[in-house]
């Protein structure tokens, strides 16, 4: 597992945009506890952001009225939680059985050689990056790469090739 | 073979939409469900035998009737949707084809627990999914079916989506709960069961989508109706989940029962051209694999599973052809049990992370005969020492493989890939 420990100070306060501030306050009244608040907050700062600083958290912590400490538990452990910055399009690459039997590894293969990276990186013109994470539940459409979070099913390395060339 | 009891709605366009799913049916059996008394609901589903179809099976109505009589705290209903098992994906399809039987499915459980607060815990991943559910779930409540009065009668209902962020442990429905609450998914010791001490230390109740899914069929036709699919002990249809190597990967809705090498060739399409059949793993990574011998007497329902020593599980099943390498396919399952441990309990923790060695070295060609043997020591040592399955849907599938395709392991050891082996 990668380290997941250390944050990223920004050195600038983060504050929820209106947006975001209206649907914490829409949610947190759902709960019976604030602290319940700290999963759908993190999602919220990084809708907002892309990712999650050492404000970000700090400022979540002070929202709820909780410890820092159970934000940063939080944030450490759940890993669709991005503790620093990713590229434009983050791309993720389903690793595990179905989409492994299908030839998961020549797309993985493939991108890090088209892209310059390898998974866990971010390339140098902070358009993409990439990751090899766990099952996606497409399994009937194996291998699935996901995109910013848009699903692409049945893929193969020219269906992958059309693809990049729509995003650069 | 394949039935439409969940699936009905799955092909209309824009199901999706609440107009278009109440033009064919959608909340129409809330009248009559709230007529009746959360009782009788209770006793409609365990005439079912309706089972949850999250993998574990337990008969749902009687979950229900766990909940402790006469309790002066809020109950909660907590709807698994983590989805997280590898090669299950069959409520995706709920979540998007129809999120309005997921919807009116929760109304029917609320108000039999006499819940009024439902969480859906849906897996970060689905984020096209989320939009799908929260926008139906928005609908329903401007047509006043969620909110203080739902469809006009004097009871009151809020569903909250939650969203995890891939971790899948959060699967468990204890660690569901911790996550609901705030923290990171680390599963709690039972005693005390979620329907004593749940979510805020209230009774809950945790039932996957699809069973949930189930209940306007079921309430809407009777129990009779439901039980005229599946078997007696497994009752009803499920949605089933085929991948793998195999011409026709999908989900397909059947009764229960079936036979499992009839599924795969005439509704899967079969292996591939050219290719045998290796092995299925029946319900999801973590039951036993079977051999094609032990496949050939198969039924796809909780007691024909049992019987073969394997789980009906989630319902996803995978095909193995002949081009698999088994020790290769159990360093990927290894792998993701290993990144997926909360870190909570040292034999799972480490264990894991041991066995995952161990199988690397036995690929690399450095391994003996020991470490085969080693594999299933762990495998014994790590079993049910922990305070959730996650390290024995581990083990029990690794132990699977050590023990029908022990010769693959072998063939590593004595030098080199088995030649069958083409991946």
């Amino acid at each position: 597992m990668s380290d997941r420990s250390q944050l990223i100070e920004t050195g600038k306060p983060f504050i929820f945009d209106a947006q975001r501030d209206a649907e914490f306050e829409r949610l947190v009244k759902r709960y019976p506890t604030r602290e319940s608040m700290i999963l759908p907050s993190l999602w919220l700062v990084q809708e907002q952001e892309g990712w999650i600083s050492a404000e970000a958290m700090a400022y979540i912590a002070d929202r709820i009225g909780t410890f820092p400490s159970m934000v940063y538990e939080a944030a450490t452990f759940y890993t669709m939680y991005n503790l620093q910055p990713k590229g434009k399009y983050h791309i993720c690459v389903c690793r595990t059985l179905s989409c492994y039997l299908l030839g998961k590894q020549e797309i993985v293969d493939y991108l890090k050689q088209e892209l310059g990276i390898k998974p866990g990186e971010v390339s140098a013109d902070g358009q993409f990056s990439l990751e090899e994470v766990e099952c996606l539940g497409h399994c009937g459409s194996a291998p699935v790469v996901q995109v910013n979070g848009e699903f692409y099913e049945d893929m193969n390395v020219a269906k992958l090739k059309e693809l990049l060339a729509t995003l650069k | 073979m394949q039935v439409q009891v969940l699936s009905a709605r799955f092909d209309i366009p824009d199901a999706n939409k609440i107009e278009i799913a109440k033009e064919h049916g959608a909340y129409a059996t809330l009248d009559k469900v709230f007529a009746m008394q959360p009782e009788e609901i209770i006793e409609v589903v365990k005439a079912s035998g309706l089972r949850g179809r999250g993998g574990a099976g337990f008969p749902t109505g009687l979950k229900w009737s766990f909940l402790p009589k006469n309790i002066d705290k809020p109950v909660y209903l907590a709807v698994n949707s983590d989805e997280s098992e590898p090669a299950t994906f069959k409520d995706r399809f709920i979540l998007v084809r129809d999120p309005h039987m997921l919807i009116e499915g929760i109304i029917i459980c609320c108000y039999a627990i006499k819940s009024h607060a439902a969480y859906i815990y849906i897996r970060g991943e689905y984020t096209t999914q989320v939009k799908v559910l929260q926008a139906a779930i928005d609908e329903a409540y401007a047509a006043g079916y969620l909110g203080d009065s739902v469809a006009g009668h004097d009871y009151k209902l809020d569903v909250t989506v939650h969203r995890g962020a891939g971790a899948y442990v959060c699967g468990e429905e204890t660690a569901l709960l911790e996550s609901i609450e705030g923290r990171k998914g680390q599963p709690r010791s039972k005693p005390p069961f979620p329907a004593v001490e749940g979510l805020y230390g209230c009774p809950t109740i945790i039932n996957n989508v699809q069973s949930i899914a189930s209940l306007p069929f079921i309430l809407t036709n009777g129990a009779d109706a439901y039980k005229a699919y599946g078997t007696e002990k497994s009752p009803g249809t499920h949605l089933f989940g085929i991948s793998g190597l195999v011409k026709k990967p999908g989900m397909y809705e059947l009764p229960l029962g079936l036979p499992l090498l009839e599924v795969i060739d005439k509704v899967a399409g079969g292996v591939r051209d050219g290719r045998t059949l290796k092995g299925v793993i029946p319900g999801g990574s973590s039951t036993p694999v079977l051999t094609p011998e032990e496949a050939q007497t198969v039924t796809l329902d909780y007691e024909s599973m049992a019987a073969h020593k394997t789980m009906f599980g989630s319902g996803g099943i995978v095909v193995l052809d002949d081009t698999v390498d088994m020790v290769k396919l159990v360093e990927n399952l290894i792998y993701f049990y290993h990144h997926e441990s909360c870190g909570q309990c040292t034999p799972c923790r480490e264990g894991l992370g041991w066995m995952l060695k161990i199988v690397r070295k036995i690929i690399r060609g450095e391994g003996t005969t020991a470490d085969i043997d080693l594999l299933t020591e762990l495998c014994d040592n790590i079993e049910m020492k922990t305070v959730c399955v996650l390290s024995a849907a581990c083990t029990m599938s690794t132990r699977s493989y050590l023990n029908k395709f022990r010769h693959e392991f072998e063939a590593y050891v004595a030098g080199g890939a088995p030649a069958q082996a083409a991946m």
